[in-house]
Formats: C-alpha cells, structure tokens, sequence
C-alpha cells in the first residue's frame, strides 16, 4: 500500500475519534442546559419572594439601610467577572472577560480604583498570567453553581461594601456575566449589585390590589436588614445560573460545529485516500500492460 | 377559608397548599397564623415551621422570613429541610 493511502487512513482514524469526544461532549452540554435553565426556573419564586417583600418595605417605611444609600465619594469599585472553569465553549469566556477589560477601562478613566472579584478558573488564570492583583476568587463550581457559593460570595461582598474605604472596603460592586437569553443568544451582560436598587420584579401587584399595610416584626429597620442581603445572595444567585446555562449552550453549540467540522474533514480524507488507492490502481495496471507488451515485443 | 401556603428555598419551591395554621418561630418567639391575620412580614429565626393540612407539616429552616396578606402566607428561606413535609 503506498505511503500516501496510509497517510490520510491515519488522519481519517484521528478525525474520526476526535469527533466521537466533541459528539460526547455536545450531548453531555445539550442535556446539562436543560437541567441549568431548569434551575434558573426554579429559583424564580425565591427572587419573586424576596423582590416582593423588599419592595414592600421599602413602600411603607421611609428607612435608609447602608446596602441601598448611594455613596458621595466612590473610589473604589469592586467587578465581579463570572466564567466558566473549563473551556471548549467557543467564545464564552472570553467575551466576559473583553465586556469586563470594557468595564474596568471605564471605572478607571472615572478615577475609580477596581477591585476585581473572581469565579471561575478562566477568569482567574486571566489576571495571574497578566499579574494582576485579585481580592478574591472562587472556582470548581461554574456548570453547577449551589447557592451556598453564592452566598458565601455575598456575605463577603456585603462585608467588604459595609467595611470603610480606606481599610480595604469598596464603596460599589459590579458583576459581570452571561445573560441567558435564549439556546442561540447569551450576551455578556453588567450589572450594578450594589449599592441596591430594587427593581419592582416581575410581580408588580396590580392595580386594585394594593400592597397591604404590613405589620413588620420586630421592626421595618429589622426586617430590612435581614432581607437586604438576602436579596444580594439571590440576585448573585440568579446571575450564577444564567451564567451557568450560557455556559453549557455555548458548550454545545462550539461542540456541534466541532462534530460538524470533523465529519466534513473525513468526507475530504476519504476522497483524498480513493483516488490515491485509484491512482495506485491504475499505476499498476498500466505497469503491467507496459511490462507484458515489453514481453511480446522482445520475442 | 383557608390559608394559601407557599414555602419557598433559594433553588426550589418546596411546598404549596392549603392549610389551616401555619407556626413559625420568629425572632421575638413563636408565632401562629390563623385565616383572616392581618398583614404582617417577619423575620424568622432559625427553627421550625409547622403546617397544618390536614395533618401537621414541619420544615426546619436557617431564618428567613414569613409574609402573610389576604390569606396568602409565603415562607422564604435560604435553605429549607423537608424532611418532615410528607408527600
């Protein structure tokens, strides 16, 4: 068999099981972002709760918490960048990471110092390799985030919000992700967590029914108190999970073209591999046919 | 008249029904709520929660808070152990 028919027999062999692992994985992603965008469902009661019953205070009650009072003076800015800790899902992760470079480059040209707050290893290996400071980070959980991570990453944002500026604490925080807005389209998206502004959720009670007069215990400064964070762990949450069906439909999606690209490669293999064989074919008859007239002429 | 109970957790609606008392342990001590309460959002402390339908129902939660208007009764918790909530 000629050099070249086995050439491309190898490539075809290598192609084709690079493509039985991109398929793998596609299928994987394509079942995993229906469970995530179930979860993204599922938690949308909790938000609506919570969206609720924040608003209700904030109606009946005239009280100024420090998670919602705008600061005079801001200089420092927290970013809170979500990706994903694997890669082979196209232009995910770098399309945050460009939005967030978009973000920081504004905050500094407005005299802000940022402080970057990190999830996911892509963003993270991101500022290590450029050596840039981190103040905190988290990994290990992006396809499948829990809300105990989320609430771990709000208590620690809420802490450092409420910490004065000049001991390390920042005085706004903006979280950049993945907004998952359909199978086809998640865009990179920012928003500003804090300090709070409560977006009336999608339950606006409506007209006739007016928000009844509640009574608070053990008081509305109490009950804000309690509920605020909460409602940053939720929001934290909520994008968590978008970014976490982003992630896994834009998994499936670079997955798919990978498949698609390696059964054209074997189709253009294959056909490369028959017309050596039919070329080798040929060479040989026509060896043949030379060498047997050669035979008959020299008799 | 009964009450429409919805127990809510961060990731998931746990429970949703109707019931006839709901008791919860709130930061200023133990609380019940009978149809027709007046308006009312409280912060709870941890501990249980018991539902009445048709047979007692507990939850334990980590805090959170209780709201209660027109009959309409909403618990929400971080995390909730259902353990005790029967099918």
């Amino acid at each position: 068999m000629g050099a070249q028919i086995r050439e491309y027999r190898q490539r075809i062999r290598a192609v084709s099981s690079t493509k039985k692992i991109t398929r793998a994985m596609e299928l994987m992603a394509a079942a995993r972002v229906v469970k995530a965008q179930e979860a993204v469902r599922e938690s949308s009661p909790y938000a609506r709760a919570l969206t609720r019953a924040v608003s209700a205070v904030a109606t009946f009650s005239t009280e100024d918490h420090p998670l919602t009072s705008e600061k005079t003076d801001v200089r420092r800015a927290a970013v809170v960048i979500m990706t994903s800790d694997r890669g082979l899902a196209g232009a995910y992760s770098s399309s945050v990471i460009k939005e967030s470079e978009r973000l920081v480059a504004r905050l500094r040209d407005e005299g802000k110092e940022v402080v970057p707050y990190l999830l996911g290893r892509k963003a993270i290996g991101f500022y290590k390799f450029r050596h840039r400071e981190i103040a905190a980070e988290w990994s290990g959980f992006s396809e499948k985030p829990s809300f105990e991570i989320a609430r771990e990453v709000g208590e620690r944002l809420v802490a450092d919000f409420t910490t004065a500026t000049d001991e390390g604490g920042i005085d706004e925080v903006h979280v950049v992700f993945s907004r998952f807005v359909s199978m086809v389209t998640q865009e990179p998206d920012v928003i500003r967590l804090l300090p709070l502004e409560v977006v009336e959720g999608e339950e606006k009670p409506s007209a006739d029914e007016l928000l009844p007069l509640y009574d608070f215990e053990p008081g509305a400064a109490q009950v804000l108190d309690a509920l605020l964070p909460k409602y940053v762990n939720a929001r934290l949450f909520n994008c968590m999970l978008q970014a976490a069906a982003s992630e896994l439909a834009a998994r499936q999606r670079a997955m798919k073209s990978a498949t698609d690209n390696a059964e054209e490669l074997i189709k253009k293999y294959t056909r490369l591999a028959n017309q050596a064989r039919q070329a080798e074919i040929t060479q040989e008859i026509s060896e043949i046919v030379g060498g047997a007239s050669a035979l008959a002429e020299s008799k | 008249m009964a009450l429409q109970v919805e127990l809510v957790a961060a990731d998931r609606k746990v429970w949703e029904g109707e019931a006839s008392q709901v008791s919860a342990r709130s930061t200023e001590g133990d609380l019940g709520v009978l149809p027709g309460h007046q308006p009312m959002l409280v912060v709870l402390a941890e501990g249980e929660v018991r539902i009445n339908a048709g047979g007692w129902k507990s939850a334990v939660v980590d805090g959170g808070f209780m709201s209660v208007d027109h009959d309409r009764v909403t618990i929400v918790a971080e995390t909730v152990d259902a353990a005790g909530m029967g099918s």
